[in-house]
């Protein structure tokens, strides 16, 4: 054993220039499979931060339609329900149009929303400062590292969807409870956006764009779901209650088809880097043929000459596979500074590491089988008689 | 003296294993840039195809898709009454009133809701779109609950089909057609009657309008009546540059998604063909110095070896190039950021990508072969000819 481990390892360093190419090949395609791969997890950051005890409600023809505000107070007396807030998506448009401009926000219900959303870290003077000023606004964490947002400035937001410009005072910035939490929108005041709805355009006023409903027992979610939309069934607004995780996955499902193919493209980089460690592996067996053939000449058995290639194979993909992933926790954050507007959660996850760890592994075995097997079925006659 | 082209397609040959796989991994390499270029391709000439530049489209100042717009009938009349407005035989305005609103049904395979643009077209509307044409059925009849369904929707979602009523806004809407965008964004809608839709819509507006030009170049004119007009608080923009800031955002991410992916892993095939390059100079040392001997120039032996190099690269990239080719075959249905509906999109594989593909496989050769190609050629002919 310790002589095959020596041997190896002086394997490696022969040919020094094609075995640090090969890392290098295996570091940039560990690298990049790590980084999709979080990719796709970021899709899902917003089902994940989903809990198990809020539902929500909207109109069940499709999110633009709006729901009527006074299903609130019936959607409160229906059993099992907690707390009910009304939440309206804005579209405001932040100085202009450009993507790393655009952030999402909504229109809820103040004196009750962040007691619904326990994963944002408010201070109680700064959410009493918000409750009390009408044009006030939280601001996540990340959106004001972006934008440079403080506690008493004034955000001003040209309105897509309601027309005018709009101004709101900053009273707080609230924190992720972990980096799982999703800080990159704003929030602000219902009763704000409907009071001036009413004197512009009173037939838009008066409307939610959907409720969030806490209840009081997860396990009675699919109940408490259909109690709702058996309140509103055949009224104007017919309701469709889901869990706040089913929603979330609602709008992953909408862009499947990129998940998807994220997915397969981070598995063709590995089936590439397996093309490159393959070939190498393939040419150093062929070149070392008279060289294996002497070991099995002098009482080496033909399994010795197999590990000794599948070995090598092994440890340069692991070396290459362990400095990837070490790359690619800087480049993530680098990468979460970059697209901080589409994935406001960019993280590593352990996951993330064993499966790149796996494929760093699986490629060096599989690479080294072929050659190993051909080595080690090599007559020592034809072997010694083949010249490098 | 040049080292004739035989000479290096018989060394290609010779290690055919080497090649093949150095050759493959540039393949999948050139297969995802081709492929994200294809999708490209395919988007935009989705979107572009969907305008015509005979007609304009008018919507509420500042909002971004006709989702979010809303034009009044007063608005409507006023517009059709403008002199820059094409005219039937009869005298009417060839002008489209049109309602847009978002109805989600399961995508097919899946029972997850995705959006489906749903339009309401006056009886001219139609007519204002001669690239859409009917397949199966016939065209819905004004003043009644029937529809038609673009091909993207019949294929892509669930329970659409030609005779099989369609439940939204609180009506049965039978599909009594199917049409053909050709292959714009019309695919992807489902069509009814304008008026029909906004009494089962509840609104009072309409989304947007549709103008037959009468000349192409009055458009100008036609932009600036529309501005001085203090009553219309409309914009207007021509057909087909609306529909293409609709795909901008969709088709910045893809290219830059594309773009990244590619670059990362064109270093993996470029580092797999340095690699096999090296090896090659390493195993034919003696053979070069007979070169040398025999009379051949360094400058031959580095464009021998640079043209072996490029010679593999540009067969990986025929390879991947075939490969995206079946891509054709392929629908791809995915989310439009901006309308926040499903669009129906394929890939498209324009000569103008196969250059490009071609040419940057050629670069991925030239680059991995160049150092290798430069040590061929620096090697001392009594050096060369020792080693062998």
């Amino acid at each position: 054993m310790g002589h095959l481990l020596k041997l190896v390892f002086r394997n490696i360093f022969r040919h020094k220039l094609r075995s640090f190419l090969t890392m290098l090949g295996l570091v940039v395609a560990i690298l990049a499979f790590g980084l999709l791969q979080t990719v796709v997890q970021a899709w899902y950051a917003g089902a994940d931060m989903a809990s198990a005890t809020r539902l929500i409600t909207r109109n069940a023809t499709s999110l633009v339609f709006p729901v009527p505000i006074y299903y609130r107070e019936r959607i409160r007396a229906i059993g099992g329900v907690k707390a009910v807030a009304v939440s309206n998506w804005f579209g405001g448009i932040y100085k202009d149009q450009s993507f790393g401009n655009f952030f999402p926000q909504f229109a809820v219900d103040h004196d009750i929303w962040f007691d619904l959303f326990p994963e944002f870290r408010t201070s109680p003077q700064e959410l009493l400062a918000w409750k009390h000023d009408r044009r006030g606004a939280m601001v996540g964490r990340q959106l004001a590292i972006e934008h440079g947002f403080k506690v008493g400035d004034t955000i001003a937001l040209k309105g897509a969807i309601f027309p005018g410009t709009w101004e709101f005072n900053v009273s707080g910035i609230y924190e992720p409870k972990d980096e799982t939490t999703i800080t990159r929108q704003m929030y602000f005041h219902w009763d704000y956006l409907n009071e001036r709805l009413k004197q512009l355009f009173p037939k838009r006023a008066e409307s939610a764009g959907l409720f969030v409903v806490q209840i009081t027992d997860g396990s009675r979610a699919a109940e408490v779901s259909q109690a709702i939309d058996r309140e509103f069934r055949n009224s104007l607004a017919e309701t469709l209650t889901e869990t706040e995780k089913a929603f979330q996955l609602g709008f992953v499902a909408q862009t499947e088809t990129i998940v998807m193919a994220v997915r397969i493209v981070s598995f063709v980089v590995i089936v590439i880097i397996f093309a490159v460690v393959a070939n190498t592996m393939a040419m150093t067996a062929r070149e070392r043929l008279a060289e294996h053939a002497t070991l099995k000449a002098l009482g080496f058995s033909p399994g010795f000459v197999g590990a000794l290639i599948v070995g090598e194979s092994v440890l340069i993909t692991l070396m290459g596979g362990v400095a990837g992933i070490a790359a690619t926790f800087p480049v993530a954050q680098g990468f979460k500074a970059l697209l901080g507007a589409m994935f406001p959660v960019f993280h590593v996850t352990g996951d993330t590491v064993g499966m790149q760890l796996a494929a760093a592994l699986a490629v060096g075995v599989l690479a080294g089988l072929v050659p190993s097997y051909r080595a080690s079925r090599v007559r020592i006659v034809e072997g010694l008689r083949h010249i490098g | 003296m040049k080292i004739p082209l035989s000479y290096i397609v018989r060394n290609l040959w010779t290690r055919r294993v080497t090649t093949l796989l150095t050759a493959g991994g540039m393949g999948l390499v050139v297969f995802v840039f081709a492929a994200v270029l294809m999708l490209d391709a395919g988007l935009r000439r989705t979107l572009v195809g969907t305008g015509s530049y005979d007609n304009a489209l008018l919507m509420r100042q500042g909002s971004q898709t006709e989702i979010q717009s809303i034009l009044y009938r007063d608005q409507a009349s006023l517009v059709e009454t403008m002199p820059e407005v094409a005219r039937s035989a009869s005298g009417d305005a060839l002008v489209s009133r049109e309602i847009v609103a978002l109805i989600a049904i399961p995508k097919r395979g899946s029972d997850k809701p995705a959006n489906v643009v749903v339009r309401g077209v006056s009886p001219t509307g139609v007519g204002l779109r001669p690239q859409v044409h009917l397949t199966h059925g016939r065209m819905f009849r004004p003043g009644t609950s029937e529809i038609v369904a673009g091909s993207g929707v019949v294929d892509g979602f669930e329970g659409v089909e030609l005779g099989v009523p369609l439940r939204f806004a609180g009506r049965e809407w039978l599909i009594v057609g199917t049409f053909e965008g050709g292959k714009s964004g019309f695919d992807s809608e489902v069509w009814g009657d304008v008026e029909q839709m906004v009494q089962a819509f509840r609104r009072q507006t309409f989304s947007s309008m549709l103008v037959r030009l009468r000349q192409r170049d009055e458009f100008a004119s036609f932009r600036d009546r529309i501005a001085t007009d203090q009553r219309l608080t409309l914009e207007v923009k021509p057909e087909p540059v609306f529909y293409e800031d609709q795909s901008r955002s969709l088709s910045q991410f893809i290219s830059i998604l594309g773009v990244t992916l590619s670059a990362i892993f064109s270093i993996g095939a470029m580092i797999g063909a340095m690699i096999t390059m090296y090896a090659a100079v390493a195993n034919r040392t003696g053979e070069i110095g007979t070169l040398r001997a025999l009379g051949f120039r360094r400058s031959s032996i580095l464009a021998a070896f640079l043209a072996e190099s490029v010679l593999l690269a540009l067969l990986g990239g025929i390879v991947g190039l075939l490969l995206a080719s079946f891509l054709q075959a392929f629908t791809v249905t995915t989310m439009n950021f901006q309308s926040f509906s499903q669009l129906a999109f394929g890939f498209d594989l324009t000569p103008r990508i196969v250059l490009i593909t071609l040419a940057f496989s050629v670069a991925m050769g030239i680059v991995g072969g160049f150092l290798p190609s430069v040590r061929a050629s620096r090697l001392e002919i009594v050096d060369a000819l020792r080693a062998a």
